[in-house]
């Protein structure tokens, strides 16, 4: 999660930098350019120890993950250049490309359902539970973010399973044709995965948006009454055009979860039944640490940040621009 | 995103570059190929197994010296801690640094902790032929001679061995097994009794003739595991039904990576299918593809299911669970009278090329295999067989369905039927071929003959990786 954190940032962290070029243009027309530039040079120096840490954290690991992807490497011998090879393997394999199929069938449960969800149920507490049951109903939704991910995976394994919870409460209403061991069967692994996913993430949106809502000047909503709007007349044209940010964030930190996934899945049914569920987190966990087909996994590791990348990257400036 | 974002900065700010430069300057440090540092070269690696000879001429032994063995145990198995305990008080002057980890986290590790700077003196391992190609095993040929190895039975010691060509069963020592494990068929004696089961089956027919019943009763046939975090639980059954269609040979050397084997084979294919029928019959639990390894032995043990395909390491646990209401017979032949065959693998440890007390652990192995503490702990503690000297008597067990699976043990040796287990062919065909496939076959989505093809199309994409 707190990777995907960093990657919804720029969105932040642009306007900024735009600022500082503004900065630097007027510092060539102010004579008092030396002594921005000293400010700026300390600027710098605040930003260095925090920049170093990203390097060595987070840029290192990438920049050897591409490098690795073009190797021929078992983890410890020596490595075998060969070039772009792995990546065609990645692109020509039906194993590793189901994998990434199956990670973008996730977005529509981690992502597209908890943020429609997560913005209705918002506006929801946000009109009907003010005060202390507001305050009750955001602790509840948020709970599932407290708990461990794979915790939540062991636990919902248990629900989900031929005699769990789910099913006897479907015998209970007459329901006992339909139930089956939910993550073992191959029609509903997937969405059994994904509904995992949607009682993970559907707090995060929610409280993210309520926080985003409750920026929202009041009189806004006033004046739209006035007029006569009822709440999806409100909703519609006051809440989310309100909210793009917001919705921006909780789309990319989602999306992110949906196509990197690995611990639901890896606790709850592991990929199966068959490769009903593989996704490309697993397979490169297999690939990397069983097959030990270091390169191969690292290819498969560098498609996924780009395809990560270009599903994120209209939505940073979708959001970016309608928040202006 | 981040390089993105790295590049606009740089347009906005010169001076940037500055911090750039010296984030450079850490990112090339690791430009270099990757591996190309820290691996030792197999000249190097070579010289060091042919160097010890002198060592063994003076008789290998743990000396009267302090000896601190470096070992690696895997988690949840008290067999080798309670013989290491039991080495100590025979030998005082040795003393243990255990380190411990689940088996799949060694599998993962195991390569970096041989080649690394404290490389252990005992290690469980995992898998070993990519382990013998890198040079990390010590090849254990001298101690053979030196301790008399080579008269303990040949198939005891087949499965570790390595050729020079890579494939195992035949070649150079690179490990010894603790215990030799037995897999077969575990039943529940009152429900078997209610089936009408008076004797352990001798065919396949007069087994699956015992299924039915089963089915027909309202008892549950089979428990099985088949979810992926546990590895397809059905493999077990299909190599039994190989081995009962077919010779064991081509399953060993299919297992063994010799040139050419094929898993996809006529009566491979036969014993597919009759898997196949026990899924279409209902024989196993309809959710078995979610099921795992422990909640299989759970349900088990509180008497669902008739059958059982699982191994003598087991065995304990069931006796414990069950009250001693639990028995257990090798996988009968196809035809009445043939031979018998199973699954049994050694409890695989080796020692690294580097390591310190490479003597001293393996006087530890010919101490397990031969010391008669040693062997009852084995016996009581692993369930399985000490293996050892065949002059050697095995010890008798509390629980007394390990005295059924050691006779059992001793009609597979009398009948040459050991086999390694089909999932141990390469690092992954397990998770990548068997698993997904046998789940495929339970969704009815995969049928006998496309099950095996795919495995092997998987396993010759492995290997020529």
């Amino acid at each position: 999660m707190s990777q995907a954190a960093d990657k919804a940032d720029p969105a932040r962290a642009l306007p900024g930098a735009r600022a500082e070029a503004i900065d630097r243009r007027l510092s060539r027309r102010i004579p008092l350019a030396q002594g921005i530039r000293r400010q700026t040079l300390v600027g710098w120096l605040f930003v260095v120890p925090a920049l170093l840490f990203y390097a060595v954290f987070v840029l290192q690991p990438l920049a050897l993950t591409v490098q690795y992807s073009l190797y021929r490497w078992d983890g410890f011998s020596p490595a075998t250049w060969v070039g772009l090879a792995n990546y065609a393997s990645v692109l020509s394999e039906p194993k590793l490309l189901e994998t990434l199929f199956n990670a973008f069938r996730l977005v529509l449960f981690f992502s597209l359902i908890p943020v429609t969800l997560g913005l209705v149920t918002a506006s929801v507490v946000h009109r009907v539970a003010t005060g202390r049951l507001g305050t009750v109903s955001r602790t509840v939704l948020f709970l599932p973010q407290v708990i461990p991910l794979v915790a939540a995976g062991i636990i919902w394994g248990r629900l989900l399973s031929l005699s769990g919870l789910i099913n006897q409460g479907l015998t209970a209403i007459g329901l006992g044709d339909i139930t089956r061991a939910w993550l073992g069967d191959f029609d509903t692994a997937l969405p059994a995965v994904g509904i995992i996913g949607i009682w993970v993430l559907l707090g995060f949106c929610t409280v993210l948006l309520l926080t985003g809502m409750a920026k929202i000047d009041a009189g806004l909503y006033e004046s739209a009454r006035l007029d006569g709007a009822g709440w999806f007349q409100e909703f519609r044209a006051i809440t989310v055009p309100s909210l793009r940010y917001e919705i921006g964030v909780c789309l990319t930190v989602t999306i992110i979860a949906a196509l990197a996934a690995f611990d639901i899945v890896y606790v709850s049914t592991g990929g199966g039944p068959g490769n009903a569920t593989a996704v490309p987190g697993i397979q490169i966990y297999i690939l990397a640490f069983l097959e030990r087909q270091v390169g191969l996994a690292s290819a498969l590791a560098v498609v996924l940040v780009i395809l990560v990348l270009l599903v994120i990257l209209p939505i940073q400036r979708l959001s970016r621009e309608d928040a202006r | 995103m981040l390089t993105v974002r790295f590049h606009r900065a740089l347009a906005a700010w010169p001076a940037a570059r500055l911090v750039v430069l010296t984030l450079a300057t850490i990112l090339v440090t690791a430009c270099a190929a990757p591996g190309a540092v820290t691996t030792p070269s197999p000249a190097a690696t070579g010289t060091q197994t042919s160097s010890a000879p002198s060592a063994v001429a003076a008789g290998p032994s743990c000396g009267t010296d302090p000896v601190k063995l470096n070992a690696y145990f895997e988690t949840g198995f008290d067999l080798p801690f309670k013989l290491s305990d039991e080495f100590t008080k025979q030998y005082p002057n040795v003393t243990w640094d255990i380190k411990q980890d689940q088996f799949t986290n060694l599998m993962s590790s195991t390569p970096r902790l041989l080649a690394g700077d404290n490389p252990p003196d005992l290690i469980r391992l995992p898998s070993m032929v990519t382990l013998v190609k890198d040079g990390l095993l010590k090849n254990l040929d001298d101690y053979v001679t030196a301790f008399g190895w080579d008269k303990f039975p040949a198939a005891q010691l087949a499965q570790n061995r390595v050729a020079s060509d890579g494939t195992r069963g035949s070649g150079s020592l690179y490990a010894a097994g603790l215990n030799y494990s037995l897999t077969g068929v575990f039943y529940n004696k009152k429900l078997a009794q209610q089936i009408g089961m008076t004797a352990a089956p001798t065919t396949v027919a007069e087994f699956e003739d015992l299924l039915a019943k089963a089915k027909t009763a309202g008892v549950q046939p089979i428990m099985m595991w088949n979810a992926t975090a546990s590895g397809g639980g059905l493999a077990f059954p299909l190599q039994n039904l190989m081995a009962a269609y077919g010779p064991t040979q081509p399953i060993n050397d299919w297992i063994f990576q010799k040139p050419s084997a094929t898993i996809d084979t006529p009566t491979n294919v036969t014993a597919a299918q009759h898997l196949q029928q026990w899924v279409e019959a209902g024989y196993f639990p309809k959710d078995v593809n979610a099921i795992e390894y422990t909640d299989a032995n759970a349900r088990f043990g509180k008497g669902e299911g008739v059958f059982m395909f699982n191994g003598d390491w087991q065995n304990a646990v069931y006796d414990k669970d069950m009250s001693s209401n639990v028995g257990f017979f090798v996988f009968p032949p196809g035809q009445a009278g043939g031979s018998v065959a199973a699954m049994s693998a050694p409890l695989t440890y080796g020692i690294a090329a580097k390591a310190k007390n490479a003597d001293c652990a393996a006087f530890f192995f010919n101490w397990v295999a031969t010391n008669e503490k040693a062997r009852q702990i084995d016996v009581a503690v692993g369930g399985s067989n000490p293996g050892g000297p065949p002059d050697l008597a095995v010890p008798q067990a509390a629980a007394p369905v390990t005295n059924e699976t050691l006779t059992a043990g001793a009609d597979v040796a009398k009948d040459n039927g050991a086999m390694d287990f089909i999932a141990n062919a390469t690092g992954s065909i397990f998770a990548q071929g068997w698993t997904p496939e046998l789940q495929k076959m339970v969704g009815g989505k995969q049928a006998a003959a496309g099950l095996l093809k795919a495995v092997q199309a998987e396993y010759e994409k492995e290997l020529a990786r």
